[in-house]
């Protein structure tokens, strides 16, 4: 009777660990950027997609927060070492640790959004998904709406750190606006921050002192405050990455969103797939990755909206392609 | 673009307008600490008292919706954590370096702890009801001036108040007399019958109060929520502008606009098409004019002889 029981709790121990990992829950774990949880943005949109994979997946999920980009490295080991099926790096600036670590557990499948590796990388490291967007796509978008609101023929543009990513919001929203009317003069400034709201704010209101009337943000927290500023001042602000409208319901035109969500929705699936294979992931209008706000909370006028869902379909057909980087004046633009 | 005098009046312009809500916060923490460093205790832990206060202000204003209790509550959460630091370098003779950079860690990680506990999330909080502008109706009609310092959130104007009362405090009251001889000499001070440890509790005290205000200023004059970290280093900034205003309260001031002056020409240069300069390089501008001030007084700048030392009474 013993040695029965013994087989049979062997037996199903053995099928425990034999059931792939669907079966099982999986267990999910992100490690957000320096912008922390509760930016309101990007690192706010990929916790959506975690705790939907909790509800549909039935996954267990954790998070872990980066105070400065030295914790990158020990935070994505540590989930690994924990037993996390997945791991994900929320932001371009954990490439390189991310890179280092998906070497150290090549057990553990990790997924990154903003980054990617090129071919040898991945040949190297199979065990990680690249998720990037096409930001200028969407920043296409929320350019027409701003170039189709602005009454002064001056706009702005207030970026965070300047590298490849945040240079597509920049290329994106130009060639939205020029592509409406070369006429408008474009304000950019690169704060050089994420996480400094004072200095979005002061950026902004210089841009609204100079005569901007709409001001597109894709800086993270240092966004937040130029959406301060606009609201302040009463002027537009266009929101980044989640639905910013709750941050100024008057104030904020509508936001270029940006499914950090989906991407790890999706991706974590991909990942979870036993036939998994190393690779980027593009997700542009026509993959549902990006575009604008168009429920209540939106206030560009009907035929703004109108005029950006022509140029989102031109787009998701292949008629027109959005240029990535950005160019100096209207008539670069072709 | 073209220089002519209508864009120099406006650059002007933008540039004076950006440099005074970014000096506040400053103005008001250096003001304190030339009152606790004139009193004999160094305050390192400004930074970490501007951080308290910004967030007990948007904590009081988030649930009581008053932006101006919440900024009064700010400067008397900054004047608790003085308390203690006041506790460790004059009672019990600590290091007052150690104990004020202790105050700034605990700081950052109490006020990380209780944004977690309190709003259930980490980052920042979700926006509260800030103070609201003031326009000062005969300052708004000069042209240049008013529109540089016409209207802007309370706390500018508080600040000057604060720097003009500090300066007849300090040098024109027995009060101020007693203040700064804690500093030089605070066994003459002592003879003289002055109470140096309650005069030191004052002043430390004070110093607190008015870096929660500072953070007050920050987290609802400037913007309307706390972000974690948002002191952003401006309590050492405030401090090399107490050392480069040679310890008096109307020189922390023009040394904070100085520093302030240099930030707004760094955030808004690219505002006006100005790249020539890389902006690594723009980045760093604030900070090489802070260390160029420093360097350049520090030699011929002496503080209060007694400054960081505690005071033990002898022969009792």
């Amino acid at each position: 009777m013993k040695r029965i029981l013994v087989l049979s709790l062997a037996v199903l121990m053995l099928a425990a660990i034999a059931v792939p990992g669907f079966a099982a829950a999986p267990k999910v774990g992100i490690v957000f950027d320096v912008g922390g949880l509760g930016d309101q943005s990007f690192n706010d949109s990929a916790y959506v997609g975690l705790k939907r994979l909790e509800k549909e997946l039935g996954a267990s999920i954790t998070y872990m927060e980066s105070r400065t980009p030295s914790d990158y490295e020990p935070n994505l080991a540590a989930l690994a070492r924990e037993g996390y099926d997945v791991v994900w790096g929320i932001g371009f600036l954990m490439a390189d640790a991310m890179k280092k670590v998906a070497t150290q557990f090549p057990n553990t499948r990790f997924g990154i959004i903003d980054s990617s590796y090129t071919d040898e990388e991945y040949a190297a490291m199979k065990n990680v998904l690249g998720v990037v967007y096409k930001e200028h796509e969407g920043s296409f978008l929320v350019g027409v709406l701003a170039a189709l609101t602005t009454k002064t023929n001056k706009v702005g543009f207030v970026g965070g750190m300047q590298f490849a990513v945040i240079e597509r919001f920049e290329a994106g929203f130009k060639a939205g606006v020029w592509k409406t009317n070369p006429n408008i003069q474009i304000i950019v400034n690169y704060t050089g921050s994420f996480d400094d709201p004072a200095k979005g704010k002061t950026v902004a209101t210089s841009m609204y002192r100079q005569g901007a009337d709409v001001v597109f943000h894709a800086a993270g927290a240092t966004g937040i405050g130029a959406i301060e500023a606009a609201a302040e001042l009463g002027k537009w602000a266009i929101g980044v990455d989640s639905n910013q409208a709750h941050l100024a319901p008057k104030n904020v035109l509508n936001s270029m969103i940006k499914r950090v969500d989906i991407g790890v929705f999706e991706g974590t699936k991909m990942l979870l797939d036993p036939k998994f294979v190393a690779h980027t992931e593009e997700m542009g209008i026509a993959e549902g990755g990006v575009g604008f706000v168009t429920d209540l909370s939106n206030n560009a006028s009907l035929s703004a909206v109108a005029k950006a869902n022509e140029w989102s379909a031109k787009i998701r057909a292949g008629e027109y392609v959005v240029p990535e980087a950005p160019m100096a004046k209207a008539s670069d633009l072709k | 673009m073209t220089f002519d005098a209508q864009t120099i009046k406006y650059l002007v312009i933008d540039i004076l307008a950006s440099t005074i809500p970014l000096a506040t916060p400053l103005i008001l923490a250096a003001v304190g600490g030339v009152f606790s460093d004139r009193s004999g205790v160094v305050n390192i832990g400004i930074e970490g008292m501007i951080l308290i206060g910004s967030f007990t202000g948007v904590l009081t204003s988030y649930y009581t919706r008053n932006p101006w209790l919440g900024f009064l509550m700010a400067g008397l959460s900054g004047c608790l954590t003085a308390w203690f630091h006041a506790l460790a370098s004059i009672k019990y003779k600590a290091n007052q370096t150690v104990s004020g950079v202790a105050v700034n860690i605990m700081a950052t990680a109490l006020t990380g702890f209780l944004l977690k506990a309190i709003f259930d999330r980490a980052g920042q909080t979700e926006r509260v009801v800030k103070l609201a502008r003031w326009t000062i109706p005969v300052i708004k009609d000069i042209p240049i001036v008013g529109e540089i310092i016409g209207s802007g959130p309370p706390p500018v104007y508080i600040a000057f108040i604060v720097v003009a009362l500090a300066h007849i405090v300090m040098f024109k009251t027995v009060l101020g007399l007693r203040i700064r001889a804690c500093g030089e000499h605070p066994e003459a001070a002592d003879t003289a019958g002055v109470n140096v440890a309650l005069i030191r509790y004052g002043c430390v005290m004070m110093s607190g109060f008015l870096a929660g205000l500072a953070g007050g200023t920050l987290s609802l004059g400037e913007l309307s929520l706390f972000k974690e970290g948002m002191s952003a280093g401006k309590g050492y900034i405030a401090l090399a502008a107490v050392i480069f205003g040679r310890w008096t309260p109307v020189g922390a001031m023009w040394a904070s606009l100085l520093f302030a002056l240099a930030d707004a020409i760094q955030l808004i240069a690219q505002n006006w098409g100005f790249t020539l300069i890389p902006q690594e390089f723009m980045l760093m501008f604030p900070y090489v004019v802070t260390m160029a001030a420093l360097a350049g007084i520090i030699g011929r700048s002496t503080g209060p002889a007694a400054s960081g030392k505690p005071y033990v009474r002898r022969g009792v």
